[in-house]
């Protein structure tokens, strides 16, 4: 791995950003690098956009990513992916991309296909998967989206993270009784 | 068991800010917590509560949530007064709260060491009426400032703290921000040290009684131990820290901004002298003159206020009067930092080349919080809407979850400031003015400051219509007890305070409690009241989806 990595992740108040958040940074742990993430908490967090920073590598200092300075960026409602693309750079930046879409009250809904056009705009190479549907059909839980999509980031080794240490942050940090399911998400991209 | 509570010494785990802040206060061994929820410092209570709760239960030990900043933190002040390391929590709107009684309070001095947390908003995150810097308290209360940047530094400095607040009797702030409160970092553990003290007030009206001209004797007195702080702590302190070799440029920075200063120099590749300062009051200017005498220029990182500025500006006119001073005229004064904005100024300030690309955003729509599906301040607002013509009746707003009133698919806000204000500008205004008005209040704002406010419209013969919201929690901040609720904050069985008994006692006539979901008796009782002559209050009573009762 370079010096560090820097992940963004972006979604809507609900979608289990700050448990997602909470198992990168445990994941970084064991595998002893130094990290920080930032979250935000309180009332604009409830059904409204919410985006978490998460780094890691040999020494970290700031808990936020730079604007262009992300390796990755994880959005859980494809819309939400434009309102941080500018953490995106072109050389760098992988977008993975929930293929599910939240309607916001009183505007119009941007299609996945404008929605490609203009993340294509910031990087390339981006990668939109139906987590919200995969996850609704095999294990009837939309909310396991977002470990569906760290399955997929981990498994095509879009996160320089190993699964055993994603998989062992997951059972820390999720409680007890959800655990087996959580590990199916996580798992289910292998399976695909 | 919680990690935070993890008797591993030396082990590393990461902790939120708040939860480091926490631990260390549970490593120095405090026995006495009290708190009003207000993020971005809330989970410092939220923590204890689940542990109090649980079977995890810290012995010895107190927690509660108090009905508001003040009294929680003259609760503190009386635990400290009876020997017990105390900690008391707050948002910086809170401290405003609290300030009657913090300026005395400071001049008193306490006994068992006392650290209050205060956590600023830079950029409004989650504090809806202003983007205050606390720091101003430190020349209004002399009360010593230490700010840390990460979650290892949180919990250092809450024990340095509760040590510097001990050895000196006197009250220690520690100001977090929203990036530091809610950053999570590596923390080295270290062992928890269960407090074994017995409280005891011991009689001391030389040290506790405030009154002239004993206080002016109290006020040289502690203008005599904040110099002595200053000399012995602040100026040899290992927080006031110089990184970097020596240059003729130098940066001087603090909490937060020092990461992001940190993280310039190294994506600059620049080695430049940085002198992070741990202490903001007293400030080591002993330390400052010597560390900005050679300089040709400094750049002062501070987000918010330029405090640090003005004074480095005036130490440079005692060691240093060549000396270009950069900070605001190169950083924001509104609105928090960000990394970008760091390394644009130190590019600017060392003549570096840096740009950063821009590519225009997106033309997308934002994306507002709203009420939770099901949440029954829907059927208040479209109620309230049906019976009141929003043209024409005045909407006054208030703090918590309700305030989203002001946003769609509502629009009934038309005007909010800060707790317990929405009832007292109501009767302002019913006294100017024939025109019909609602206010709404909260239940836990309504125990916090809408109470005095509700007594005065009563005895002033206005005629309001207050609408109090009672969630049976207090929701906006992540559900805490109130005193309006069946428990405490040690998670016990208690009495629940009913509101009906309060309204009645300030001597409101015109009262109905109604269930919103009963639409047609709720609008009815609206338009009726609006007619009255006399205060009137509703009590609009359903529950928040996500309590238990």
């Amino acid at each position: 791995m370079k010096k560090e990595f820097n992940i963004i992740i972006s979604g809507v108040g609900g979608q289990g950003i700050i448990t997602l958040t909470r198992i990168l940074t445990e994941a970084a742990l064991i595998e002893r690098y130094d990290l920080k993430s930032s979250e935000l908490h309180g009332l604009s967090q409830r059904g409204g956009s919410v985006e978490s920073h998460i780094r890691f590598g040999q020494k970290i200092y700031s808990p936020l990513v730079k604007i262009g300075g992300s390796d990755l960026i994880i959005s859980l409602e494809s819309q939400e992916a434009l309102k941080v693309c500018y953490y995106a750079s072109k050389t760098n930046t992988i977008f993975l991309v929930n293929d599910f879409i939240k309607p916001i009250l009183n505007a119009k809904v941007f299609s996945s296909k404008n929605i490609s056009k203009e993340l294509k705009r910031f990087s390339k190479r981006l990668f939109f998967v139906p987590a919200s549907k995969i996850t609704k059909e095999k294990l009837d839980k939309e909310v396991l989206a977002g470990v569906y999509l760290l399955g997929y980031a981990v498994f095509k080794k879009l996160i320089p993270l190993k699964p055993n240490s994603v998989l062992k942050a997951i059972e820390k940090i999720v409680p007890k009784k959800y655990f087996l399911l959580n590990k199916k998400a996580f798992y289910l991209t292998r399976y695909d | 068991m919680e990690e935070i509570l993890s008797d591993k010494i030396g082990k590393k785990i990461i902790l939120l800010g708040n939860d480091a802040i926490l631990r260390g206060a549970l490593e120095s061994g405090v026995q006495f917590v009290s708190t009003y929820p207000g993020t971005p410092a809330s989970e410092i209570g939220n923590t204890l509560y689940r542990i109090q709760s649980s079977k995890f239960k810290i012995k010895n030990f107190y927690f509660e949530f108090s009905t508001n900043e003040k009294v929680a933190m003259e609760a503190g002040a009386g635990a400290s007064f009876s020997g017990l390391r105390t900690l008391v929590v707050m948002k910086h709107f809170g401290l405003n709260v609290a300030s009657d009684f913090l300026m005395p309070l400071v001049y008193s001095g306490i006994k068992g060491g006392m650290v209050i947390v205060v956590a600023d908003d830079p950029n409004c995150w989650s504090s809806a009426q202003s983007e205050q810097d606390i720091r101003a308290f430190a020349q209004l209360a002399h009360i010593p400032i230490l700010e840390p940047s990460d979650s290892q530094e949180c919990k250092d400095f809450t024990k340095l703290a509760f040590e510097i607040s001990e050895k000196f009797k006197i009250p220690v702030m520690i100001r977090e921000t929203t990036r530091v409160a809610l950053q999570s970092g590596i923390v080295k553990l270290g062992k928890i040290i269960l407090g074994k003290r017995k409280g005891k007030f011991v009689k001391d009206p030389h040290q506790f009684v405030t009154m002239p001209p004993r206080v002016l004797e109290m006020k040289k007195e502690l203008l005599k131990k904040i110099r002595r702080i200053k000399k012995e702590i602040s100026e040899k302190s290992p927080l006031n820290k110089t990184y970097g070799k020596n240059s003729k440029i130098g940066i001087i920075t603090f909490g937060v901004s020092f990461l992001y200063a940190m993280e310039a120099l190294k994506d600059l590749n620049l080695n430049l002298p940085v002198l992070k300062l741990g202490f903001f009051y007293p400030l080591p200017k002993e330390k400052i003159k010597k560390f900005i005498k050679n300089f040709k220029k400094v750049l002062i990182v501070e987000e918010l206020e330029p405090y640090l500025e003005k004074e480095v500006k005036e130490l440079a006119k005692e060691v240093n009067t060549k000396l270009q001073i950069f900070g605001k005229d190169l950083l924001p004064e509104v609105g928090e930092f960000r990394p970008e904005y760091v390394m644009k100024a130190v590019a600017k300030l060392t003549g570096k080349r840096w740009k950063i690309s821009e590519s225009k955003l997106p033309d997308f729509p934002k994306r507002r919080p709203q009420l939770c599906p099901g949440c029954p301040y829907w059927l208040v607002f479209q109620g309230v809407k049906k019976a009141a013509n929003p043209k024409e009746v005045i909407f006054g707003g208030e703090i918590g979850c309700y305030m989203l009133a002001g946003l769609a698919p509502h629009y009934i806000q038309d005007y909010l400031f800060c707790m317990g204000s929405s009832v007292g500008i109501a009767h302002g205004i019913k006294k100017s003015s024939k025109q019909k008005l609602i206010a709404f209040v909260g239940d836990s704002s309504f125990f916090h400051s809408g109470i005095p406010a509700l007594i005065n419209a009563v005895h002033n013969k206005s005629n309001p219509l207050v609408v109090i919201m009672d969630n049976r929690t207090t929701a906006m901040t992540g559900h805490q007890p109130h005193p309006g609720t069946e428990k405490t904050g040690m998670g016990e069985k208690t009495e629940a305070t009913k509101i009906e008994d309060i309204v009645k006692a300030c001597g409101v006539k015109n009262l109905k409690i109604i269930d919103p979901i009963n639409q047609k008796e709720f609008i009815k009782t609206v338009q009726k009241f609006l007619k009255n002559k006399e205060v009137s209050v509703i009590i609009a009573r359903r529950s928040c989806l996500f309590i238990k009762i």
